[in-house]
């Protein structure tokens, strides 16, 4: 070891001293120094204990034994807009172009819980996704889907509860049993108010929410992941990469924390949970981060809450392309690093992917530009070569001692949350978004003084562009949802509404699991406004704090 | 007399969380030597208008990556006329398409800031455009 250390820096003080450097900081895109070379001294731990195989613990190297050999991850496109009819036609072409899962965005109303006839939904109906009201619109969503054997993502959060059994309502209403429905629904409560910020009530009841989705669906709908643990949000809001993942990781310790404190067993809940990762711009930076994610929840798994099933320690994933990163500056540039961020993904280990359209800064995607983020994934998979051998880039010093590095620094993190009484409490007081808002202020800064690069923003700029056909949500259909909502609202019976609004009311003071009055209610033509309304009785309301 | 400290209001009306933009903007107004107040998420356009006057605001700033645009920016016009304070300098940043920015430019809102505009650009542009009310 100390001849190894004696060389690398014997080189750096003589070949490396004379040589020409250009004047620049060599720093990751989140301002991690990196070192002009990396050697067998930089790795910190041995092979067996710190690498090892995939499908083995730690599971650094990979969450199954033979990884895109055995099956390849799943091409995801997150799809909503307009009305559920028009998103039910986005997910029939998405499969017949060889997508295997659906991916459901839905507008901001659903996802705040206000329904489409609500006043605070005014303009915002069907805009940044799908309006979803009631099980009608669901009923059309799905409409001719077969929910056994496609999978499907939802991302909602705070109205979550609502939108699952929706679907298992769906589901029950095609004859499809809840054993085999399969899906994940987002409903990360903690990063929403750490950064995605939706949310309808204070942080305590909404993790009570998230609990009671995680233990109802580990007795009932064991096939669905009632909850996917994301530090995409984290990142798109302005952190680095490390703290994506230390937040991340934390969020997923409090729920786990949470769940046994209510007597589950760990290893009863645990192999549902999944995370949702960004995948940015800086390749090594991000196959690194995925590699110590893994390790990090295996060790965290197995040494703290003592997980015994392997299902419990291994971390699986989904992933996006990083949002933040596309520029409305010549977007067809979007299209190469959308390329390169995939590729980090893949090597990274990801389990489902979705690549972002390049006209996603301006609007939402373009049938043609959603067909070629999706050839570009297929591109990897059966192009590159790259999925013929299993973590690939395993084994590179400078890939090794990143792993090392965003590990250690993550953990830290960790201890310091655990300090203040754990994430829930963090949240409370403002640290994550505190530590959040300054990366981003800080990058800005960068970029502004122009020690950080965006090809076509403040670099090789040009004057005049040519713009991009755009996706138009026609105005009309607004007033039509609505007009749909007021129809079902007068048709519909009013005691039925009533009496199961009452039982919801119920669970939320008794705490009885809320997941069953819910569906109930749901079957009821109870909508997501009307529920989200009695949480906003019960539970109380959050407003921002506006920290800057 | 020095010269009285513009105060700016920096508002996200709507329904959206996408608050990193906004929080920049603020941070670097305030750095700047501005008086600036941020709103917070999830605003109402009753409750951006409500702030201005409340405040005695010299200049309104909008950040809206929703859609939603060209509900919210027309009522928060409508409502600062309707409460005498018309001559608040409105200016706006968001996923705004360019021939929507144009016609909100028609309506009163003195500048559209696009993805990609410096904290630099938006100091310097408020510094020019934006004058004591009164």
């Amino acid at each position: 070891m100390s001849k190894h250390q004696s060389d690398k820096q014997r080189w750096l003080e003589t070949a490396y001293k004379d040589a020409r450097e250009r004047p620049v900081r060599f720093s990751t895109v989140s301002d991690l120094g990196i070192d002009a070379l990396y050697t067998p001294e930089d790795a910190t731990g041995g092979y067996e204990e710190s690498i090892g195989y995939p499908g083995e613990y730690p599971y650094t190297r990979g969450p199954y034994g033979s990884m895109y050999r055995g099956r390849l991850w799943t091409m995801r496109q997150f799809a909503g807009f307009g009305l559920a009819e028009d998103t039910n036609a986005r997910f029939h072409f998405l499969l017949a172009q060889g997508q295997d899962g659906l991916s459901t965005a839905f507008d901001m109303p659903t996802l705040m819980g206000y329904d489409a006839d609500h006043q605070r939904a005014q303009g915002e109906v069907g805009r940044e996704g799908v309006s979803v009201t009631s099980i009608d619109d669901m009923m059309r969503l799905f409409d001719r889907i077969p929910l056994d054997k496609v999978t499907t993502s939802m991302t909602v959060n705070c109205s979550a509860s609502v939108l699952l059994a929706m679907y298992l309502v769906v589901a029950e209403r095609n004859g499809v049993p809840w054993e085999k429905v399969g899906g994940t629904i987002q409903n990360d409560m903690l990063k929403e108010f750490i950064a995605q910020k939706e949310w309808i009530c204070p942080p305590a009841p909404s993790l009570r929410v998230v609990t009671d989705m995680i233990e109802f669906c580990a007795k009932k709908a064991p096939r669905w992941h009632a909850v996917s643990i994301s530090g995409y949000h984290i990142r798109e809001a302005g952190s680095t990469a490390v703290q994506e993942l230390a937040f991340t990781i934390a969020d997923g310790i409090c729920y786990v924390e949470d769940a046994m404190k209510r007597g589950l067993n760990v290893d009863d809940f645990a192999p549902r949970l999944s995370f949702f990762w960004n995948i940015h711009n800086d390749f090594l930076e991000e196959v690194a981060k995925l590699r110590a994610a893994r390790r990090m929840w295996a060790r965290l798994m197995k040494e703290r809450f003592g997980a015994k099933s392997p299902r419990s320690m291994t971390l699986r994933c989904h992933a996006q392309t990083a949002g933040a990163s596309l520029t409305a500056q010549q977007p067809l540039n979007n299209i190469v690093r959308v390329a390169i961020q995939a590729l980090a993904g893949v090597m990274g280990g990801v389990q489902s992917l979705h690549t972002n359209s390049m006209d996603e800064t301006l609007a939402l995607p373009t049938e043609q530009a959603v067909m070629v983020a999706l050839r570009t994934q297929q591109i990897i998979a059966e192009e590159t070569g790259v999925t013929n051998t299993i973590d690939p880039l395993g084994g590179s010093y400078a890939i090794e001692a990143l792993t090392d590095r965003m590990e250690r620094e993550a953990m830290e993190y960790i201890r310091r949350i655990d300090e203040m009484g754990g994430m829930l409490r963090a949240i409370e007081t403002g640290y994550p978004q505190r530590e959040i808002a300054e990366s981003a202020f800080h990058y800005q800064r960068q970029l502004e003084r122009g020690e950080k690069s965006v090809v076509g923003v403040n670099k090789y700029h040009v004057p005049e562009e040519i713009p991009i056909e755009t996706l138009k949500i026609d105005p009309v259909l607004e007033e039509r949802q609505i007009q749909r909502v007021r129809k079902m609202k007068r048709e519909r019976n009013s005691v039925a509404v009533r009496e199961a609004l009452t039982r919801v009311r119920e669970a939320c003071r008794s705490g009885e699991n809320l997941m069953e009055p819910i569906c109930e209610a749901v079957r009821r033509n109870v909508t997501v406004g009307e529920v989200s309304d009695v949480f906003r009785e019960e539970f109380g309301v959050y407003t921002d704090p506006g920290w800057i | 007399m020095a010269e009285k400290r513009l105060r700016i209001i920096v508002a996200k009306p709507g329904l959206d969380g996408h608050d990193r933009g906004a929080k920049i903007i603020a941070r670097a107004l305030r750095d700047a030597g501005f008086e600036v107040i941020y709103t917070g998420l999830h605003q109402t356009p009753e409750m951006v208008a409500e702030a201005a006057v409340q405040e005695d605001a010299d200049a309104v700033g909008l950040s809206v990556l929703s859609g939603a645009h060209m509900t919210l920016f027309p009522e928060i016009i409508r409502l600062l006329k309707e409460r005498g304070a018309g001559d608040v300098v409105l200016f706006g940043g968001g996923i705004i398409p360019e021939e929507d920015a144009k016609k909100l430019k028609e309506m009163g809102v003195k500048e559209v800031f696009t993805p990609g505009a410096s904290t630099e650009d938006i100091v310097k542009w408020v510094r020019e455009n934006v004058h004591p009310r009164d």
